[in-house]
């Protein structure tokens, strides 16, 4: 079986914080980290290969030269090879301009039986690239997979719901999205380490390398652009009642009940 | 391409590296210099005060955008009761339909659906746009996605909005990519911009920390996935005589679908309503145990709300995730939210700022949340939470 899974390098962005003065984003000391839904995908794949030690796994990713660490812990923890997309003429792509990218270097692996993605990267919170690849490849897909199951050459997933989960079938080639709920990812072996640094086993594509025209990819291949962005508005700070407890809380209920509140 | 620093009208102020959310300009001889880490988001353009920094139009294909009219709404429904979102959107698409000056309407997949048109008019949609059939029963990516592709192409919308539900999510980048446009994720606020009528897509981005007014100029369908709960719904107002509903013969067949939908489980236990209570009354890590969450139950019970939690009270499994505010949670905008230690990461915030009126109690008098909150209070929660059950009990 040969697994391809995109992961994404992203900010933590629990550890982001805003500057109470400037009301700018505070960036220092912010850990670049895989991407928690995506990390549950590979993991997912590499439990096929635990069952299927024949299974091929490539990991690949999309972004600027230090992306390639993503990838290196990808395949500390058991992927065969990584594959990094990195060209200034891919930057600026809306999540249509990145599946395309994406798309043409699964097509130019050729075989595939699975593609594994994370849901969704918390630094963007789409969701949208993992079925956006699947639509230009033209495979199905099934989002918000909290279980997986292969038997018998037979894939069967639950499919999360607000309110319950769909059990799926399908059949490979088929693109599925992870949540993180999914598992419990493994930490990197030190075989796998060592393998990650010795054995080359990353290989960078560049435009070059990918057959597709200049108006598919980055920022021209983007039918979304981003007119502005800016932090949120602070709301101005409210009252803090003053006095004991029981004087606070009075004051509290007297100030809700005069609004109607309670 | 892209954003580009003019190397000679640079004065070396540093105004855009402090205005850059990603880190991506580094100053280089005291000139601003572009890093491997720029999106293009623009932030810097409107900091610079010398015209040093400026966004290079792009090369982009143009398709003929003049065809495309009317405002759409994915009207979702599951079992054959329409999801509440779909209100939501025909609220919110009334109000962008009259600033183009259009028409809104609806659009309904399903099999035997046809009694939801009603209410779908009722919500105020001029147009009914209809499509039945045994393989649209239950949403699957593919039926769905050739039905509603094949729609867009024939009626030309010219903006579509879906509930950023798990359907909407999964259907709406496979729609937007099979007929080629932009699609905005996870919309908390839309608006038509003024001169170019174009649809201005404002969302959360880098976990809510900041907002990004998104735009697709030259595509069409303008299309959006839009949070469940942060629209105000429509009214339900009486039929109107030139209200029109419209079949749409689909040839969804059985090979479409390339996936088996073998069972739908239901969640067991009846999940909370948090998103439509009038009064949450939430707590976070600083319940320091599970038990905390009675006591807050208790007070919600006293003000006819419901509990609500953050993300970090949920992650300890001291309640379930159905209670979950913020940006991985619910979206609420109560009369009332009242938050109990919780600290107020810009996640949670996210979830509960538009709430009417916020109460925080917190131990700590530094916790962000008493940044959005109208009213604050310093103090043990195990103290001031029994105090206002009886002050609550004794005034009111």
């Amino acid at each position: 079986m040969k697994i391809i899974v995109c992961i994404k390098q992203v900010p933590d962005t629990n550890e982001v914080k805003i500057d109470p003065v400037k009301g700018t984003l505070i960036r220092e000391g912010v850990p670049s980290i895989l991407n928690p839904d995506d990390k549950a995908a590979l993991e997912e794949a590499l439990r096929v290969k635990d069952q299927h030690p024949d299974t091929h796994i490539t990991v690949m990713t999309m972004g600027p030269p230090q992306a390639e660490e993503v990838l290196i812990e990808g395949v500390a923890m058991g992927a065969d090879e990584g594959i990094l997309l990195s060209d200034r003429a891919f930057s600026g792509a809306d999540t249509w301009a990145t599946s395309n990218t994406l798309a043409k270097a699964i097509e130019k692996i050729g075989r595939y039986d699975i593609i594994f993605c994370g849901r969704q990267a918390i630094d963007g919170d789409t969701a949208q690239v993992g079925p956006q690849i699947g639509e230009r490849l033209g495979i199905p897909q099934v989002s918000y997979v909290e279980k997986f199951y292969l038997e018998e050459g037979k894939i069967r997933v639950h499919r999360a719901l607000e309110d319950g989960y769909e059990v799926i079938e399908g059949q490979s080639p088929i693109l599925l999205t992870t949540i993180k709920e999914l598992n419990e990812a493994r930490y990197p072996s030190i075989p796998g380490i060592m393998r990650a640094y010795r054995e080359d086993c990353i290989k960078v594509w560049t435009y070059e390398d990918l057959d597709i025209p200049s108006t598919d990819i980055g920022l021209d291949g983007s039918p979304t652009q981003v007119k502005r962005s800016f932090t949120p508005e602070q709301k101005g700070a409210g009252e803090m009642l003053e006095g004991t407890t029981d004087e606070k809380v009075g004051s509290l209920v007297q100030k809700l009940q005069e609004k109607n509140l309670i | 391409m892209g954003i580009k620093i003019l190397q000679d009208e640079c004065v070396g102020c540093t105004l855009c590296v402090g205005a850059c959310p990603f880190d991506a300009i580094d100053m280089i001889d005291s000139k601003a210099v572009m890093n491997d880490n720029c999106t293009n988001c623009g932030a810097c353009v409107d900091a610079c005060n010398f015209g040093a920094i400026i966004k290079e139009e792009s090369q982009m294909k143009q398709m003929d955008i003049t065809q495309y009219k009317d405002v759409w709404v994915f009207a979702e429904q599951r079992d054959g009761q329409l999801m509440d979102v779909a209100a939501e959107l025909l609220g919110e698409g009334r109000r962008l339909a009259e600033e183009v000056g259009c028409e809104l309407s609806a659009v309904l997949l399903g099999e035997d659906v046809r009694d939801l048109t009603d209410e779908l008019f009722a919500y105020g949609a001029d147009k009914v746009y209809i499509s039945e059939g045994e393989h649209l029963k239950q949403y699957t990516t593919d039926g769905y996605t050739k039905v509603l592709s094949k729609m867009v192409e024939e009626y030309k919308p010219e903006i579509v909005l879906f509930g950023a539900t798990h359907i909407g999510r999964d259907l709406a980048p496979r729609v937007a990519a099979r007929v080629d446009t932009g699609l905005t994720a996870d919309c908390t606020k839309l608006e038509i911009d003024p001169e170019e009528k174009g649809l201005m897509q404002t969302r959360p981005a880098f976990g809510g920390n900041i907002m990004a007014t998104i735009i697709c100029p030259k595509h069409r369908p303008q299309m959006a996935t839009v949070r469940p709960g942060v629209m105000e719904r429509a009214e339900k107002s009486g039929k109107r005589e030139d209200q029109e509903l419209i079949e749409f013969k689909n040839d969804v067949t059985e090979e479409d679908i390339r996936i088996k939908i073998l069972d739908v489980v239901k969640a067991g236990k009846a999940s909370v309503n948090i998103v439509d209570s009038e009064v949450i009354v939430s707590g976070g890590r600083g319940l320091e145990k599970p038990e905390g969450f009675e006591l807050l139950q208790t007070l919600a019970d006293k003000l006819g709300g419901v509990v609500g939690a953050s993300r970090a009270a949920v992650e300890s499994e001291w309640i379930d995730h159905d209670h979950q505010v913020g940006q991985t949670g619910k979206t609420v905008r109560p009369e009332l939210y009242i938050a109990c230690g919780i600290s107020g990461s810009v996640q949670h915030r996210a979830g509960m700022a538009e709430s009417g009126q916020i109460v925080a109690v917190n131990n700590d008098p530094e916790a962000p949340i008493f940044s959005v909150a109208d009213y604050g209070i310093v103090g043990d929660l195990n103290d001031v939470i029994p105090k206002m059950i009886k002050a609550y009990r004794e005034k009111v």
